[in-house]
């Protein structure tokens, strides 16, 4: 890798990019944070309102409930997906025609716009006219994910599997075909079967590409909103309302400025911290 | 441990192969006596790894046996021949200890923990890596990773070969004198059979034996080093062996005479009155001198490399270099070089001819 | 056992199939079939639904709106990113770490937490309801994600590069522009997949700041499932079309995303 030199001048190459980010993050950032603070009753007339809707927000079992919903769903995702797009990956051809067809297919779904993806499970689930809906209703199980929370859950969840596990299998998959073959080899003979290759060569080569997987995983299903909203509309009742579903209602739906911008600031600095924890306790690893 | 014998072996990476250029590897039948130290030489590309990937089982030859002493190993794989092999780029197990990759073979064999032990700790003392043992092997130095790599295959009893496949590529210059004596103390200690593929001449003469020298697929000599230095069987042997390499200049044979540049000269052996193809003749730089006659040359380049210069003289349009010992005048205008006859030696289509 | 590892690869693409061909299924039956009996293809078979489509100035000026600022989008995140990249890859500078993890966290933040200033900030730009804003608004996390991949692929180029370019009397925009973006290419391509791919199917902030002239495909869908009643063949044929650019990038791209994907600090 090359060795870097100092320059200031670098700033310049840097300027149009914090420009941008800036008028993006920075002032609708402030703007979010003023409201956090203040109370309004419309007419832009605002009174100081101090660290009270940071306490409110903290303290609602409202926020506190759309938070376990949101651990929860997160969590079940990332179990599903990594494991299962790293079993994908070590399955999936090496070379020749099939791996394009494989990555070809495999990462339609990550192009499609997040309502229609929303549509078409909404579409494919529907007891009634739904292959899935129908199918489950088939065997003899009771399935009906407008009215039904564990449903509406196994659904959501479905389709999410269905949404991104392509991504885990992508990033893991790239990270295998990295690794060079004197390593195979080598195993081979050394006698190792297929579950040592896998422990002690495939999976601590896939640390860092498997890294920047669950780190994206986390930081997208943390911020879900257009999926199971356009699917499930965060029901039956609130069961898969999850934050940013919520912060949508508090903001647009109810109105209430101060006590959405005071969750914003809230969930934002959540995602911060869990990727800088996760990160730091990565790289920590990696430097044993 | 035991001797390694190919027989007829011939492979292709294609499904199909048709042409000649088809083959990674042309026919060939080599013994590998048991004990030896051999050294695979050749340029980039001429199908050594090939070779060594066949020995280890890594690659099963498109036509051919391989045969480990009286078995036939060819439809074996690589992890029940008992071979070891050490990599280009040193392969360590990167979340293990020392001590775990070394004992990573015997363990995947089902070895009992106090045989392990002691092995490993054995090993770990012979290569000098005891004071590391505890350690992980991501954190070593690349030197350090290819002791590991050849740990793990002299941890195991009895081995059959231990191949190396460019070992030193990545070891830092004043560290690979060290590994390569370190390469034959352990040969005379182990008394296993080592293969050492290289392109680098000084590497192979210097840890070898014997050395293969191969050449676009094919084996074109397997000889000591100092066989190969004195009778280069093909012109390749002659370019590729030796700094500078052997002058190849073309002659014409006549009634069993060889002719260059309008003189008869007298060569190493007889060179047959039936020849047919392309002639040439080859003497090394070392045994080229200048004389008050012989073949007119004009001097048109001296290098001093220490000891020796060597000098670059032209006779029309052929290039003969001679190495002129320190202290030694080069002639000005009107210079003449002569030939030792006892090794000048005569190419037929590349292949050398007549008596040894 | 290993003759059938080949089932776990097909067996999931048959499932990432499913909901597509089922979609496609709705997008060829009259709304009769639809909601009147089950049938695994169209007994009826009909284009009814992509006519409607191709025929409404509605519908298809959404899918030329939300082309339209994909790429503003992609252009500007591209371009921005890789003179940031490139001085990321090459110097150190005040604060370089702590800017490039900032850079970072927009790619962390919620668009929901953003929508309603954004909204705001761009009415008060004068921009609201323009294909630029939507484009501008996206860039928050693709420039942030372009300097991020870009940043790998220039980080693998060795500086001699650099350093032959400027003994060979380069200035710096020559070289940039001749020597240096041909060297990355690829990286560029991937690059300007993954901001398409992210602004194509980004959808909360593009309905926030669009209302009738800038309003994206996506949304249009959504307003016609809400408004006039159930109307599947319409929707899952909208929907079924919104499908098409990703399938025709992703084919292009087919045999950098793998390496793409591998990139940054990989």
């Amino acid at each position: 890798m090359a060795v870097k030199s100092n320059n200031q001048k670098a700033w310049l190459f840097v300027l149009p990019v914090v420009l941008l980010v800036a008028f993006n993050a920075l002032i609708p950032l402030m703007t979010v944070v003023n409201y956090s603070v203040q109370e309004t009753f419309g007419n832009n007339v605002f009174f100081w309102e101090g660290v009270k809707w940071f306490e409110d927000v903290l303290h609602s079992e409202r926020f506190h409930a759309s938070l376990l919903r949101q651990l929860s769903f997160t969590g079940i995702i990332l179990l599903i997906e990594v494991p299962l797009g790293v079993a994908i990956a070590l399955t999936m051809p090496k070379k020749g025609f099939w791996v394009s067809v494989c990555l070809v297919l495999m990462a339609l779904p990550l192009l499609i716009p997040w309502n229609v993806v929303g549509a078409m499970w909404n579409i494919f689930a529907l007891p009634e006219i739904g292959l899935l809906g129908r199918m489950i209703n088939g065997l003899g199980i009771d399935y009906n994910f407008t009215q039904n929370p564990t449903a509406a859950w196994f659904t959501t969840i479905l389709m999410d599997v269905w949404h991104w596990t392509s991504l885990v299998v992508l990033l893991a998959y790239a990270g295998l075909r990295s690794i060079p073959d004197a390593y195979f080899q080598a195993a081979k003979i050394d006698g190792a079967g297929t579950w040592a290759v896998f422990r002690y060569i495939q999976l601590p080569k896939m640390k860092r590409v498997l890294t920047i997987a669950i780190l994206l995983r986390f930081m997208d299903s943390f911020m879900i909103y257009t999926e199971p909203f356009v699917l499930t509309g965060g029901g039956p009742g609130n069961t898969t309302t999850f934050l940013s579903i919520d912060l949508v209602k508090i903001a647009l739906g109810q109105f209430d400025l101060g006590p959405a911008a005071a969750m914003s600031l809230i969930y934002f600095l959540i995602v911060l911290l869990m990727c800088w924890v996760f990160y730091t306790l990565m790289m920590k690893n990696e430097d044993q | 441990m035991s001797m390694i014998t190919l027989k007829d072996i011939r492979h292709s990476y294609l499904p199909l192969p048709v042409d000649d250029i088809d083959w990674a590897l042309k026919e060939m039948s080599v013994e590998w006596q048991d004990g030896g130290a051999y050294a695979l030489l050749g340029p980039s590309g001429c199908g050594k790894t090939t070779l060594l990937n066949i020995i280890s089982g890594l690659l099963q030859p498109t036509e051919g046996e391989v045969w480990f002493g009286d078995q036939n190993v060819t439809d074996e794989p690589a992890d029940a021949r008992n071979i070891a092999q050490v990599f280009q780029f040193p392969v360590v197990y990167d979340t293990m200890t020392v001590y775990d990759n070394l004992a990573f073979p015997l363990r995947n064999r089902g070895v009992d923990e106090a045989e392990v032990d002691k092995r490993v700790r054995e090993i770990g003392a012979m290569l000098d890596l005891s004071e590391t043992l505890a350690k992980r092997a991501s954190g070593l130095t690349a030197d350090g990773k290819q002791k590991i790599s050849l740990g793990r295959g002299l941890v195991r009893e009895n081995v059959n070969v231990i191949m190396f496949d460019e070992p030193l590529t990545v070891i830092d210059p004043h560290l690979k004198w060290v590994l390569r004596s370190k390469l034959k103390e352990l040969h005379q200690r182990v008394g296993a059979t080592m293969i050492y593929v290289t392109h680098d001449q000084t590497e192979a003469l210097t840890f070898a034996d014997q050395v293969v020298v191969m050449h676009d697929g094919n084996v074109v000599q397997v000889g000591t080093p100092v066989e190969l230095f004195e009778r280069p069987q093909h012109t390749f042997v002659g370019h590729f062996i030796g700094s500078p390499g052997m002058n190849v200049l073309p002659c014409d044979i006549d009634n069993g005479k060889v002719m260059f540049a309008g003189q008869p000269l007298q060569i190493a052996g007889t060179a047959g009155s039936d020849v047919k193809g392309r002639t040439e003749i080859g003497i090394r730089p070392e045994f080229v001198s200048f004389a008050e006659d012989g073949i007119p040359v004009n001097i048109v380049n001296s290098i001093d490399v220490g000891r020796f210069r060597i000098v670059e003289a032209h006779h029309g349009d052929d290039s003969i270099k001679l190495l002129v010992p320190e202290g030694e005048g080069i002639p000005a205008d009107g210079a003449h070089v002569r030939f030792d006859p006892a090794h000048t030696r005569v190419y037929i289509d590349g292949w050398m001819v007549g008596g040894n | 056992m290993k003759k059938f590892t080949w089932l776990v690869p097909t067996i999931y693409i048959l499932f990432l199939m499913l909901p597509i061909y089922w979609l496609l299924n709705m997008s060829f039956k009259t709304t009769n079939e639809i909601l009147g009996v089950f049938t695994l293809w169209p007994q009826e078979f009909t284009f009814e639904n992509y006519i409607a489509i191709f025929t409404d100035s509605t519908w298809y000026n959404g899918y030329i709106n939300s082309v339209t600022y994909v790429v503003i989008n992609t252009v500007i995140s591209v371009s921005a990113a890789l003179p940031a990249a490139y001085a990321f890859s090459r110097y150190r500078f005040l604060g370089d770490k702590h800017l490039f993890f900032w850079l970072l966290t927009n790619r962390m933040a919620p668009p929901a937490v953003f929508a309603l200033p954004f909204f705001q900030l761009y009415s008060a730009a004068n921009l609201f309801d323009t294909p630029l804003a939507v484009a501008l608004a996206h860039g928050l996390f693709n420039i942030p994600l372009a300097v991020w991949i870009l940043e790998g692929f220039m980080s693998g180029v060795p500086k001699e590069l650099d350093e032959t370019a400027y003994v060979d009397g380069y200035s710096f925009p020559r070289f940039f522009v001749k020597i240096f973006m041909p060297t990355i290419a690829a990286g560029i391509g991937v690059t300007a997949f993954f901001c398409f791919m992210f602004s194509w199917v980004e959808l909360l902030l593009a309905k926030t700041l669009t209302s009738v002239a800038a309003k994206p495909i996506a949304a249009i869908m959504t307003r016609t499932a809400s408004t006039s009643g159930y109307e599947l063949g319409l929707l899952a044929a909208a929907g079924a079309l919104t499908i098409i650019p990703g399938a025709i990038v992703i084919y292009f791209v087919r045999n950098h995303i793998a390496k793409g994907f591998a990139l940054g600090r990989v």
